[in-house]
């Protein structure tokens, strides 16, 4: 019996952080937002920073439901800069549009505390706890603009489609521990032996309500309506930390739990990154918005990095790391610039708006060029590795149609990318947006630097990465 | 040799002027005028550095020379570089065309120089470490990066369509390219590297061979651009700049001829072999089809870009004939329409910027106002037809003499192409030139003035030099390729004594 409580200290630090603030937010009143989100900020650095000096090697907690390995700590790492990414990004955003309440932080770092659960879960409870935490707060903030039609019907969308997927999901669970007579994910490894009808039914139940959170196709219905609808700090973390952290589970729980059946659920996730990439890259040629491209966008990375899973092998898993962590920063990047599309006071959205941005803002037009060029996987820039990893894996494992048909799918993809950069420098301008406000600039540096350097040291995340993902193999 | 890694300093000095550019700022005019010279010096320092490359290469060895070798993506892909006989001439070429496309561009670029100035100098950095680059992977950063200054230099400094071109051009490239991708890590798994000299030693089963040959045959068919494939380049070239043609028909275009000879040949050799006759069929149809369409354009780039077209269809032809007059009369076609289609571009550009329009149709009489101009296009409309004294007339020949040993059909057929171009190239050239000078807008034509006989003098220096002096560029590459062809033969000699038993 081990009850030490150090692996899972981030946790404890985040959930009474958020409890601690909510407290001094009731008592302090409405105008706290700044000091409660810089506060946030520092407890998600903090955790990031204890999660770094936890004590190598394997860590387990309670009972063996709660495990901190190496893929665990790349992962939450990444999260936690997703989340603390977002907190700096709502910043000018909830103050210009005077939605400045105190609860935004606090439900991001509800359900950041989830996401580490879910990260580390190493049994179906556990990973439905995370789960479930990590998802509430998402539906409360998706709708957090109440006055908005949109918004909210975003977040009543989201939660009705999120609580079908996770009845799926508590399905497939139910199914699982019923034919194996288990939980925790090593059992279920040891007792699945060469698999079985009902397993496979149940892992298909449970597939569904991850495909549900990473929005992949065929449960991605939801994500250009919530994208689109959400405010758009919303839309930015939605993009980031949570994908990440339900990538994280897809991978560790066929990985851990059914090793043994692995050519079933292959089957599966080749399908499904098929479908995603594909979708990803047609169906939004046509997108006016640029939310909603970013939606389908995001639609259509999740497959790229679904098919490092579909390998199954330490290196699938090391290509999907990789993925994520030059994702995260893509995406980032991206919807800083799109937070930062002021036109009078209002906020735009329609790609048109962004005509001849080189010119009035040619920085930020730069920068912007930077992560399209990148999400289309053209190199030097880093999006090409996170999909030369991913490809690289699928080519060992002898999934050549998958690969084949993934990088066609990137080449259309390209295509919706490329709209875009013309639109900033081919085309005339138009009224210039309002002066970009500093946090944005910092992160969209950040993230633009990271795109155009990555490629001069990449051995740091790549190794990180590698080891993670040995962890769980 | 020396401690400096002088490839490297030649590949990446380019950025150099990319970063102090990138720092100016203050009043337009001045900006515009300091980043004109600071790109200009930045080229002509970088041409001087690779002059020493090319001073202390040595010919007689067919190794790669000032090899660097860097950790780099973890395991076992590496910063490799290092030029051999094949390479070398590229890479001068590109380093030497650089100053020059950035004076053809001084005037005729007026928006956003700035810009334009940091396009160019990128754009040089990946053309050259395309060419440099020892691993496959490091190979296809550089390959595949250069789309994206030529897509903004098409797009942002080019014609009415240049949207349509650029997407064009960008689309059609990049889906050759990923399937090279896939090939490229299939290699590594099979061979356990991507360092290019191990692969080129090692043997790939047969089957797999065809497989990763046609999806390198995929990127480099577009690149080069080989018929069917071409339809990019007449858009591509019509909307980009003059200097943007240039470095497409001078430099980019090379690299899918280059990449046949580093990696098709020798690392396929057995697709090669078998896969030759593909090849020979598109060479032909290119040659003889485009020369064709040449002849009926209207606009005299379009006219150069399907001429293009046409001379590539004889390096291709050359390289895959496998003898040595064939392979290494297709690098010396290379270089010369390096040079001379850049030539062509240019001159075209010289009428552009005072007319506003490449119609022929538009033209007449030159010869009346502009006598120096007339001279100059004649000597490239020569080299284009490939008249014996000019650079064209040598690489066409050894091209074609390397072909009759391997193919007769082949040969003539091709022969017949030489003929045409002459129709077109000549057609062109009387249209523009000759006549009588009755259009008005042609009458105040000011003939090329000092900065344009800057930059045509040296090409015609080189044009005619080369033509009857060939020898510093077949020398250079003698050795690498006759290695390739040694190798090539004892990879595929096996399989030829097996086929003589069994007949």
């Amino acid at each position: 019996m081990n009850l030490t409580l150090l692996p899972v200290l981030p946790e404890i630090i985040l959930s009474l952080g958020a409890m601690g603030l909510l407290i001094y937010g009731a008592f302090a009143g409405e105008r706290t937002g700044g000091v409660v989100d810089t506060i946030a900020f520092v407890l998600l650095l903090l955790a990031a920073a204890i999660i770094y000096a936890l004590p190598s090697g394997k860590l387990i907690a309670f009972n063996g439901s709660f495990i901190v390995d190496d893929f665990a700590r790349v992962v939450k790492i990444l999260t936690l800069i997703g989340s603390a990414a977002t907190i700096a990004l709502a910043r000018d955003y909830l103050v210009n549009e005077k939605q400045e309440k105190f609860e935004f932080s606090i439900l991001i770092l509800l359900s950041t505390t989830g996401m580490l659960m879910l990260i580390s879960a190493a049994d179906l409870i556990a990973l439905y706890l995370g789960l479930e935490l990590m998802s509430l707060a998402l539906y409360v903030v998706a709708a957090s603009n109440r006055d908005s039609e949109r918004s909210t019907e975003a977040g009543l969308k989201y939660f009705v489609l999120g609580a079908l997927s996770s009845g799926m999901l508590l399905y497939g669970a139910s199914l699982i521990y019923g034919f194996t007579g288990t939980v925790s994910f090593s059992g279920i490894a040891a007792a699945a032996g060469q698999g079985g009808i009902g397993l496979t039914f149940g892992l298909v139940f449970l597939f569904a309500g991850f495909c549900f959170k990473v929005s992949a196709v065929p449960f991605h219905m939801w994500t250009p309506d919530v994208y689109e609808g959400a405010p758009t700090p919303v839309t930015a973390f939605f993009s980031s930390a949570p994908k990440i952290a339900a990538i994280a589970i897809f991978v560790r729980a066929p990985i851990t739990a059914f090793p043994a059946i692995g050519p079933q659920w292959q089957q599966i996730v080749v399908f499904v990154a098929i479908a995603s990439t594909l979708l990803g890259a047609f169906a939004a040629i046509g997108q006016q918005n640029i939310k909603r491209l970013m939606a389908y966008s995001s639609i259509g990375n999740m497959g790229f990095a679904l098919i490092g899973l579909a390998a199954g092998t330490p290196e699938g898993v090391q290509g999907v790391i990789v993925y994520m962590a030059i994702y995260l920063a893509m995406t980032l990047g991206t919807f800083a610039v799109i937070l930062a599309m002021r036109r009078r006071g209002q906020l735009v959205e329609q790609i048109s708006d962004l005509a001849g941005l080189s010119r009035s803002s040619p920085g930020m037009a730069f920068f912007l060029a930077v992560m399209m060029f990148s999400l289309a996987g053209i190199p030097p820039l880093a999006g090409f590795f996170a999909k030369y990893f991913v490809f690289l894996a699928a080519i060992k494992a002898g999934l050549y149609a998958l690969a084949v048909i993934g990088v066609l799918a990137s080449v259309v993809g390209a295509y919706y990318y490329l709209r875009i950069v013309k639109v900033m420098y081919f085309d005339e301008p138009l009224e210039p947006f309002a002066p970009m406000p500093g946090l944005l600039k910092l992160v969209l540096g950040i993230s633009g630097v990271f795109m155009l350097f990555f490629f001069v040291y990449p051995s740091p995340l790549i190794s990180a990465a590698a080891a993670a993902a040995k962890s769980l193999f | 040799m020396s401690s400096w890694p002088i490839l490297s300093i030649t590949t990446f000095l380019p950025l150099l002027g990319v970063l102090f550019i990138a720092t100016l700022n203050g009043d337009d005019a001045v900006v515009k005028r300091n980043a004109r010279w600071a790109a200009l010096w930045t080229t002509l320092v970088t041409f001087a550095v690779s002059l020493i490359l090319a001073w202390r290469f040595d010919p007689a060895s067919p190794e790669f020379q000032f090899v660097e070798r860097a950790a780099w993506l973890g395991g076992t892909t590496f910063y490799h570089m290092g030029v051999d006989g094949i390479s070398l001439p590229f890479v001068i070429l590109t380093t030497a065309l650089m100053p020059i496309c950035i004076i053809a561009s001084w005037e005729a670029i007026e928006s956003r120089v700035k810009e334009y100035m940091i396009a160019f100098l990128v754009l040089e950095t990946l053309m050259v470490g395309t060419f440099s680059a020892l691993d496959l992977v490091l190979f296809y950063l550089f390959f595949e990066g250069g789309l994206i200054p030529m897509f903004l230099i098409i797009g942002v400094w080019g014609g009415p369509r240049r949207v349509y071109a650029s997407f064009k051009f960008f689309l059609y490239t990049l889906l050759g390219s990923v399937l090279m991708l896939l090939a490229i890590m299939a290699m590594f798994w099979q061979a356990g590297t991507t360092d290019i000299p191990t692969l080129m030693k090692f043997n790939f089963p047969h089957g797999m061979q065809t497989w990763l040959w046609l999806a390198f045959f995929a990127s480099f068919a577009v690149k080069m651009p080989m018929w069917p494939v071409h339809t990019w380049l007449p858009d591509a070239h019509v909307e980009a700049p003059t200097a943007g043609s240039v470095i497409l028909a001078a430099i980019l275009l090379k690299m899918g001829g280059y990449g046949f000879l580093r990696f098709s040949v020798p690392m396929f050799p057995f697709a090669s072999h078998d896969l030759a006759p593909l090849i020979f069929a598109l060479s032909v149809v290119a040659v003889v089809y485009t020369s064709l369409v040449a002849l009926v354009q209207e606009d005299m780039k379009k006219l150069i870009a399907y001429s293009s077209v046409a001379h590539m269809g004889f390096v291709t032809m050359g390289i895959f004939a496998l003898t040595t007059q064939g392979v290494a009369g297709g690098i010396f076609q290379m270089i010369s329409h390096g040079i001379v289609s850049a030539a062509l571009f240019l001159c075209v550009g010289v009428v552009y910027d005072r007319m506003h329009t490449r119609e022929i149709s538009a033209y007449g009489g030159l010869v009346n106002t502009m006598p120096l101009y007339a001279l100059v296009f004649m000597v490239f409309t020569m080299a284009n037809v490939g008249l014996p004294g000019t650079s064209g007339f040598v690489g066409e020949f050894m091209a074609l003499i390397g072909t009759f040993r391997a193919n007769i059909p082949v040969a003539t057929l091709a022969t017949l192409g030489v003929i045409l171009s002459a129709c077109y190239a000549l057609w062109l050239y009387r249209k523009v030139i000759f006549g009588v000078l009755e259009k008005p807008a042609l009458m105040g034509l000011r003939d090329i003035g000092a900065r344009e006989i800057l930059i045509l003098a040296p090409l015609v220096a080189l044009t005619i030099l080369f033509g009857i002096y060939p020898k510093p560029v077949l020398d250079m590459s003698a050795a690498s390729v006759a290695q390739l062809l040694e190798n090539y033969q004892s990879a595929i000699a096996p399989k030829a004594a097996m086929l003589g038993v069994v007949k």
